[in-house]
């Protein structure tokens, strides 16, 4: 494994490995020295050009506890505000002797693009509508933390598919991990060609949330991505909360044992109430400390090697 | 991952079920006379069990160590802390090798600062693993003192390291490799040595 562009790039195996290893790495955070000299020595570049705190930092810690150097570079203030090209900032960063590169970018494919033209390994932290690996890693651990093994759980994914980076690399993680999935958004929200995507990978999809609540192991709220939209998916905030928010109503009929999760930030009184957000069955807490541990790991398996499988 | 005791792992080779190459040079019932006369040096040298806390370095000085403490139990009548401490990440040889994967570190509750700590492993080699876990060790608190107590020292240091407490003195050449079998992981307790040319798969 040299990069990481994609979830669906990690055969099952190396999804298991990471995961593994991210449960030694959780332990290291909470012990006094929270630091492993694995990565001494090496250097991983942040390089981010869309705001982020979570991810940015979260990379950022996982590179420091592991003992590497870690440089952020965030579009502002750099010379990409300049207008220098995608590739003349990357070759530049990567010319001064970098080992990892994190990206985060507005556009879909392009830490793809990245990983042609360095020789570092990349990761990709975020790039566009498409793919969020990472964050898929650490809901994968966060569930099976909650649930053990996940070949046979239910997980339902709810809201605003179309623009969320998170949908992809989930479905292709939990698909890989044996889990059966089910996308629920209301219609406005459902990407286009889902019909035909639904049937290659083999996930089912709803329109109603009430008819897929009763049945599910996990539940992953998206955040509704108001920034990202031109108007007109849904008439008020209010109708789409009655939809397809988790409400206290919605919340009854959960399973006792299910798992609520939220990729974060959350809308609170949107897509998730904020009873759901802070009970027991919520694992969003978990998810957040679960960050650090997974990137710590996927650095590690990326960079603490010799390269070869 | 299995620490190597040999040139070249074949790791697996140590777990695979037919017997691997070479001669067995201790028994299973060695192998326990051994540990119970670690526990009563351990146990002299210490002047009782007093804040011993013994770790075990995986893979096999995990269960050694479990078979250790059980040994020191038997003899005080009371409890000895046993716990593992990963050493993977702390390795010099990390970069040589393809990422190995990282095992449980599990200290048992009152931590290491101020105790005894005796680190168990199975096979003393090049002395590299034992470097590792006392780096290891350093991030987990500050014992009183360290001691180790090895299984097998097969000779061949690198390092300005020796064991406190050894099971057997196996003069060995730099070629052969050491095979230790336990119960927990290979079905049957035994220590075998196999030359270089049995390498070949």
């Amino acid at each position: 494994m040299k990069h990481l562009l994609s979830a669906g790039d990690l055969s099952r195996d190396q999804t298991l490995a990471i995961l593994d290893s991210a449960t030694q790495m959780h332990d290291v955070q909470r012990r006094e020295v929270k630091k492993l000299p694995a990565l001494r020595g090496r250097t991983v570049v942040n390089l981010f050009f869309e705001d982020s705190t979570r991810t940015r930092s979260s990379f950022e810690i996982a590179g420091k506890w592991l003992s590497a150097d870690v440089i952020n570079v965030s579009a502002k203030g750099s010379s990409v505000s300049k207008g220098e090209s995608l590739r003349d900032t990357v070759l530049t960063v990567a010319s001064m002797g970098v080992d990892g590169l994190v990206i985060r970018h507005h556009a879909s494919g392009a830490p793809a693009q990245v990983a042609q033209w360095v020789d570092a390994a990349v990761v990709n932290a975020g790039d566009g509508t498409h793919e969020h690996p990472t964050q898929a890693l650490l809901d994968a651990y966060t569930m099976r933390q909650r649930l053990g093994d996940l070949d046979g759980a239910r997980v339902a994914i709810v809201g605003d598919l179309t623009h969320s980076r998170v949908v992809r690399s989930n479905l292709l993680l939990l698909n890989t991990l044996g889990a059966k999935v089910t996308l629920v958004a209301p219609p406005t929200l459902m990407p286009s060609g889902i019909a035909e995507w639904s049937a290659a990978e083999g996930f089912a999809t709803s329109y109603d949330l009430d008819e897929v609540i009763g049945e599910v192991d996990a539940l992953m709220m998206l955040r509704v991505q108001r920034e990202r939209m031109s108007g007109g998916y849904f008439p008020t905030p209010r109708e789409y909360t009655v939809g397809y928010g988790l409400t206290r109503d919605r919340l009854r009929r959960l399973g006792p044992d299910a798992v609520i999760c939220h990729p974060g930030p959350m809308n609170r009184g949107l897509e998730i109430s904020a009873e759901a957000a802070d009970e027991a069955r919520s694992a969003i807490l978990d998810q957040v400390s679960a960050g650090v541990a997974i990137r710590m790991s996927v650095l590690y398996h990326l960079l603490g090697g010799s390269g070869d499988e | 991952m299995v620490p190597t005791h040999g040139p070249q792992p074949p790791a697996e080779a140590s777990q695979s079920q037919t017997p691997p190459p070479g001669r067995s040079v201790l028994s299973g019932d060695d192998i326990s006379r051994a540990l119970r006369r670690i526990a009563h040096e351990i146990l002299e040298r210490n002047k009782g069990a007093d804040d011993l806390v013994i770790l075990g370095i995986p893979a096999r000085g995990v269960e050694l160590a479990q078979r250790l403490g059980a040994a020191l139990e038997q003899v005080e009548g009371r409890p000895v802390p046993v716990g593992t401490i990963d050493v993977t990440m702390y390795r010099d040889d990390l970069r040589r090798h393809p990422v190995r994967a990282a095992q449980p570190t599990t200290v048992p509750g009152d931590g290491i600062d101020d105790k005894v700590v005796v680190l168990v492993d199975d096979v003393l080699y090049s002395g590299r693993t034992v470097r590792a876990a006392l780096d290891a060790l350093g991030d987990l608190g500050r014992p009183r003192a360290v001691r180790l107590a090895v299984l097998v020292d097969r000779g061949h240091r690198e390092l300005p390291i020796r064991a406190d407490h050894v099971g057997k003195n196996l003069p060995t050449a730099s070629s052969e490799r050491v095979y230790v079998r336990l119960a927990e992981h290979d079905g049957t307790d035994e220590v075998r040595i196999g030359g270089p040319k049995e390498e070949q798969r």
